[in-house]
């Protein structure tokens, strides 16, 4: 049950990117394209429930048992920006054809805070790893819902004609000020 | 480039929310108010400056690999000093930003400033790069925290001037894309005449 609270929470009602605002660069930047979107979104999903486990244990067995906790900040960006750079090599050699696919999103995803906001959440929220296993998925898949629908209204907003001093960023961010207001109907689900 | 025109560029020409576009994580996350967004700005124009400073300062020493790995880490350990410096004298603004304190870290301008312009600049261009990047960056929030309390809860820095609520809208998330996406375009505006 607690799971389902927590996926719903992610995905839904707090959703990552229209309610917690992290990682609104990557909504920005990549959501011209849906292909694009979808792309990074698998990327995100990958990082993050990565780092998410890595920086659990990190917390649980190094951090907390040596009362250093102080360091969090500096030990996670540390652990994400390395855990990035080392999926990127294995990935290459493992899996040339999910390299292909996901390979110019992972150097973008290092400065991705929705990363490190999600894996300093797991801990401020005193989950358990498994809770913050799931915590992740649900964030990334969250991120991954937000972007794809936003990259699709994006892609509808090229052929309208929008006023000369709107087009571009402001009315990508008006656009998505809306689309955050139909998540908000989420509001109180859980 | 004189100093003068290096300091004031990051107010209008160069502004990293307005026309850069960069660190909208917090720059959405935390104006609900005019004062924590003035507050984020200031935490973020310390950081800034002090990274550039170092940055500066020891880079020739760096080798160019292990760069952006080692700018990390001194832009974190700023990072911490403000965590640590807030929750101890300003805990009720502590409070009020709280996950994106630490974000600073991955906040786009402060790695951007590091790496496009106090790697290559002395010290004191860089100081007052950073300083007006971060003066910039803490207007821009100010200004979008201003917007939003006027219009949401009808007060200026909590100084109530209506009676009841205002367009709570603003206040919510939904708000901040909005109120962000105008002043954007408000600011294109301007740039065009001047």
């Amino acid at each position: 049950m607690t799971y389902i609270i927590i996926i719903i929470g992610a995905i839904f009602v707090n959703n990552i990117v229209l309610n917690q605002f992290l990682g609104i660069c990557p909504f920005i930047g990549v959501s011209k394209k849906i292909n694009t979107a979808i792309g990074m979104s698998g990327a995100v999903l990958f990082v993050m429930t990565l780092a998410t486990i890595v920086t659990w244990l990190i917390q649980n067995y190094v951090l907390n048992p040596f009362g250093i906790q102080f360091l969090q900040t500096i030990t996670f960006i540390l652990v994400i920006a390395s855990l990035v750079q080392m999926v990127e090599i294995i990935l290459k050699k493992v899996s040339p054809a999910l390299f292909q696919a996901l390979g110019i999103f992972l150097p973008l995803i290092t400065t991705n805070c929705a990363v490190l906001g999600v894996a300093i959440l797991t801990i401020q929220k005193d989950f358990n790893l498994m809770e913050g296993v799931v915590f992740a998925i649900a964030n990334a898949i969250g991120f991954g819902l937000a972007l794809v629908l936003f990259s699709g209204i994006r892609e509808h907003l090229e052929l309208m004609e929008v006023p000369k001093g709107m087009r571009g960023v402001p009315i990508a961010l008006i656009s998505a000020g809306i689309l955050a207001l139909a998540f908000m109907g989420f509001a109180n689900l859980v | 480039m004189n100093q003068l025109q290096n300091f004031t560029k990051g107010f209008i020409k160069d502004n990293p929310v307005f026309v850069l576009l960069l660190g909208l994580c917090p720059t959405l996350g935390v104006t609900t108010t005019a004062i924590n967004g003035l507050g984020m700005g200031l935490a973020t124009t310390f950081v800034l400056v002090m990274s550039n400073l170092v940055v500066s300062l020891i880079k020739n020493l760096i080798p160019d690999k292990v760069r952006i790995p080692s700018f990390i880490v001194i832009i974190a350990s700023f990072v911490t000093i403000v965590e640590l410096t807030m929750q101890a004298y300003t805990p009720a603004l502590f409070e009020a930003l709280g996950l994106f304190i630490p974000l600073i870290v991955v906040n786009c301008i402060v790695l951007g400033r590091a790496e496009a312009f106090a790697s290559k600049n002395n010290i004191i261009s860089s100081v007052i790069d950073g300083l007006g990047m971060g003066l910039g960056f803490a207007f821009a929030l100010f200004l979008l925290g201003a917007v939003r309390e006027i219009l949401g809860s009808g007060a200026i820095l909590s100084m109530k001037f209506i009676q009841g609520d205002g367009v709570l809208v603003f206040i919510l998330p939904p708000g901040a894309f909005i109120a962000l996406g105008y002043l954007i375009a408000i600011m294109n505006r301007l740039k065009k005449t001047t």
